[in-house]
């Protein structure tokens, strides 16, 4: 019943403002939600959405309709939580942040909070590669071949990605003995 | 899926809602953007080159490497060259991607990489990623082959680095940061646009639920609204999408009233278009249109947004000509207000008679746009001029022009809405014309001027002020009856089932019918309005929902009549508080209709086509149009040409 979105999003890049519109619109609401799982806390989520739509007119000038606009979308957003990351945070901030997000959030319920606090504290741990795999796959609900698409990588490499992070949180678990 | 993923898939779904500021901030700063670029365009906008694919490797790196000089460069190749590095290649399980090296044979492949990650990455550690090299899924390549060979499928290059066989793919285009990201925050605040909508109505079953209650809608600002999307190239927001107004946009003649009563109602029962096992009872409203020449005067208060964001073609200029056009209609005892509102609210023009033409238009032209928008002092502004104009028998009317922002003083509806609700019960009423899109805020607007017992229209061309404010001057400001409510009791006997079509905003409660307390909305002079059922007969293979089997199942108790279902009608006269009731019996009397009927059914079928098309099941586009065309009749104005030119367009965007 809608103009697709990859039809707006060329309109757009020809210059058409009011489809530009009408598509950030349309997903700015996912786009933040990504961007929350990218960058684990609300402030730095939303400091990350804004970098993301003050670049998007620029970066939506290249739009070539050869992939899906949400994947195009998706790639942005994660290279753009890549440059962040690079400039501004590092490693152990990242951890931290996940950390303070969830014990801030969920305080409510003890045992939840536990939970997540020490999953957030997992995800923190996870290579950049495995976590763009994890929030895409388990975040996005989306399948390997997207999430393929989107990191520029094979379904298969998705696939053993996500082998590896049940690995990696099995190793977690048992260094710090949680549960 | 294991637990642990289990949990961590529950983690990442919860993720909180965007904060709606800052959505809005940051998408009208990401528009403003949009606009700078657009000023810049030859400059600003990158090639296909900058953002390499395949072709990458053949053109930019080549180009690199011939003219690659750097010290460091060059220390790198030698080293390189000399450790007789081994290459890794990751193949990874399935896929055919991958970059193909050789083993180190030309010194020039290998600086090729370092080179091209110092390019991309200042600090390597965060940009790489770093695939755990996994057994068995890592081959020694000790083949010779030409040269690199990108057999990438994406739009990144692997790369072999180090002789620590770290196997490196580098993103070329993490270029982000050379955009201009912390652009500061633009002045103006669009919102979005937001729509008033409620789910579409629902099918309901006579047996459980009889009577239908709503409140009459003049109102016309969806059609205008769908016809801006549509002559843009979009297919509206659905959302956007307001059946009755729609059909409510078309003048009708509907057999006129005669004797005491304002408006006589007419129904008619037809084949539904969309389905020949149903019918659809159409019940169409005239208004009386009183004798223009014995109409009391008017007192019209405009009032003008005039904020930054008014100042587009399609806003302030077009508000002014569309002003111009209507003074020409007005009285010479009429009386004209304006007051601006941006920032602070002002009166740009004291109450002054329509005859004093220039003094009038001199004061529109002065009107200009700049400033942030206080809605509500220049709204109480208004009603004070509008108060000081009125006299005994004499109509006082707020005319709200505005892009729909109110963003400083009450934002809230229901802060507006209870303030208007008082000033209208104190005689001045208010009509909302809104101009330009991008930031309309219709919600808001419907609330205003169904409060103040008003019209929203929504102008987007020259032509359309002309219907709204010119054609339709005396029923835009001159009401002839208030609180016009609506209830059909349909008979269970007769239909199963029946859904009202459109008027999702203006469903009433049953009881509220016989509440003169409960608000509703008003017609004007000369005003049609046209409500559509589409109704199952009882035994029709249309039926949608069946019968309980351990419900009672007496239907002996109703009297099979050729009733199907009974029509109430409750107005007050302007100024009084009591209602008066009209009643008429719907009789099953299948008809062909004439053009009014058919075409309001027409447009029926288009709203639905583009909002829900649950129930048209495969009627579409073509025969909506052929309908449409079928029942153009006079159509003095065009504006039924308009409507069948807007389908065709709709069928074309939705590639049907």
């Amino acid at each position: 019943m809608e103009t697709d979105d990859e039809t707006l999003a060329l309109a757009a890049a020809n210059g058409d403002g009011e489809a530009f519109g009408l598509l950030l619109r349309r997903h700015y609401d996912r786009l933040f939600g990504l961007c929350c799982r990218l960058a684990g806390n609300t402030t730095e989520a939303e400091d990350l959405t804004q970098d993301i739509c003050a670049a998007l007119p620029a970066k939506l000038a290249n739009f070539r309709g050869d992939a899906k606009f949400t994947t195009w979308l998706y790639r942005v957003a994660i290279n753009a939580s890549h440059d962040r990351r690079r400039r501004r945070a590092t490693h152990a901030r990242a951890a931290n942040n996940w950390g303070d997000w969830e014990l801030n959030r969920v305080a409510e319920n003890e045992e939840a909070a536990q939970q997540s606090d020490w999953l957030a504290t997992a995800i923190s741990t996870l290579p950049v590669e495995l976590r763009d795999t994890v929030i895409l796959i388990l975040g996005e609900e989306l399948t390997q071949a997207q999430a393929g698409e989107i990191l520029s990588v094979s379904e298969g490499t998705i696939a053993w990605r996500m082998s590896e992070v049940k690995k990696h949180l099995r190793a977690y678990h048992q260094k710090e003995g949680y549960p | 899926m294991s637990d642990d993923l289990k949990a961590l898939k529950a983690l990442l779904q919860d993720t909180p809602a965007p904060d709606a500021e800052k959505k809005h901030e940051n998408i009208a700063l990401a528009e403003k953007n949009f606009a700078d670029l657009q000023g810049s365009r030859d400059g600003a906008r990158p090639t296909s080159e900058t953002k390499p694919k395949r072709g990458w490797l053949n053109t930019g790196v080549r180009a690199l490497l011939n003219s690659l000089t750097t010290r460091g460069a060059l220390a790198a190749t030698t080293s390189v060259a000399t450790l007789g590095l081994v290459v890794f290649v990751l193949l990874p399980q399935g896929g055919s991607e991958g970059f193909l090296p050789k083993k180190a044979k030309a010194p020039e492949d290998v600086s090729t990489a370092i080179a091209t990650e110092e390019m991309a990455a200042e600090s390597e550690p965060t940009l790489q990623y770093l695939e755990a090299p996994k057994e068995g899924q890592l081959e020694i390549l000790e083949q010779v082959q030409p040269a690199p060979r990108a057999s990438v499928a994406a739009d990144r290059m692997m790369a072999t680095g180090g002789a620590n066989g770290q196997i490196r793919p580098v993103h070329p285009i993490a270029n982000f940061e050379d955009h201009n990201i912390s652009r500061p925050m633009p002045e103006f605040d669009a919102d979005g646009e937001t729509y008033a909508n409620e789910a579409p109505n629902p099918l309901k079953v006579t047996r459980e639920e009889p009577v239908s209650t709503f409140s009459i809608d003049v109102d016309t600002a969806s059609y205008s609204i769908i016809r801006s999307s549509l002559t843009n190239g979009y297919l509206p927001d659905p959302e956007a999408v307001r059946i009755e107004e729609m059909i409510n946009y078309f003048p009708y003649n509907y057999p006129a009233p005669a004797g005491d009563v304002p408006f006589q109602q007419t129904v008619t029962m037809i084949e539904t278009p969309w389905n020949p096992d149903t019918s659809l009872v159409h019940i169409g409203i005239q208004g009386e249109m009183p004798v223009i020449d014995n109409r009391p005067p008017l007192n019209l208060v405009f009032l003008v947004d005039t904020s930054g964001s008014m100042n587009q073609p399609d806003k302030l200029p077009l508000l002014k000509q569309s002003f111009r056009l209507m003074l020409g209609q007005l009285r010479p005892e009429d009386q004209v207000a304006i007051v601006a509102y941006a920032g602070s609210a002002g009166e740009v023009l004291a109450p002054t008679a329509a005859s004093e033409s220039s003094k009038i238009l001199a004061a529109l032209d002065q009107l200009e746009s700049g400033g942030g928008t206080a809605g509500e002092a220049g709204l109480e502004q208004a009603y004070a001029i509008a108060e000081t104009m009125q006299k005994d028998g004499e109509v006082s009317r707020v005319l709200l022009a505005t892009d729909g922002d109110f963003n400083v003083g009450i934002s809230d509806p229901d802060a507006l809405e209870s303030f208007i609700k008082t000033k209208r019960d104190s005689g001045t009423y208010l009509s909302v014309l809104g101009f330009g899109r991008g930031n309309l805020n219709d919600a808001t607007m419907q609330a205003l001027a169904q409060h103040g017992n008003g019209q929203a229209a929504y102008i987007d061309t020259l032509a359309e002020a002309q219907k709204s404010l010119v054609d339709q001057l005396t029923g835009a400001l001159y009401p002839i009856a208030n609180d016009v409510k609506i209830q059909v009791e349909f008979n269970p006997a007769t239909v199963a089932e029946y859904r009202l079509i459109g008027y999702e905003t203006r469903i009433l409660n049953r009881e509220d019918f016989n509440n003169d307390k409960v608000d509703a909305g008003d017609i004007g002079a000369g005003h049609s309005v046209t409500a559509i059922y589409e109704i199952t007969p009882v035994g029709s293979p249309a039926v949608k929902v069946e019968t309980l089997r351990y419900s009672d199942e007496s239907a002996a108790e109703f009297v099979p009549s050729d009733e199907m279902g009974f029509l109430k009608l409750r107005f007050k006269r302007p100024g009084e508080t009591t209602s008066e009731l009209l009643e008429t019996p719907i009789n099953r009397n299948e008809v062909n209709g004439n053009d009014d009927v058919r075409f309001s059914a027409a447009i029926a079928g288009f709203g639905q086509l583009l909002r829900d098309d649950t129930y048209l099941s495969d009627w579409g586009w073509d025969e909506a149009i052929a309908l449409a065309n079928g029942a153009k009749g006079q159509d003095e104005f065009g504006y039924r040409a308009e409507a069948v030119t807007l389908m065709r367009l709709a069928k074309s965007l939705q590639g049907k």
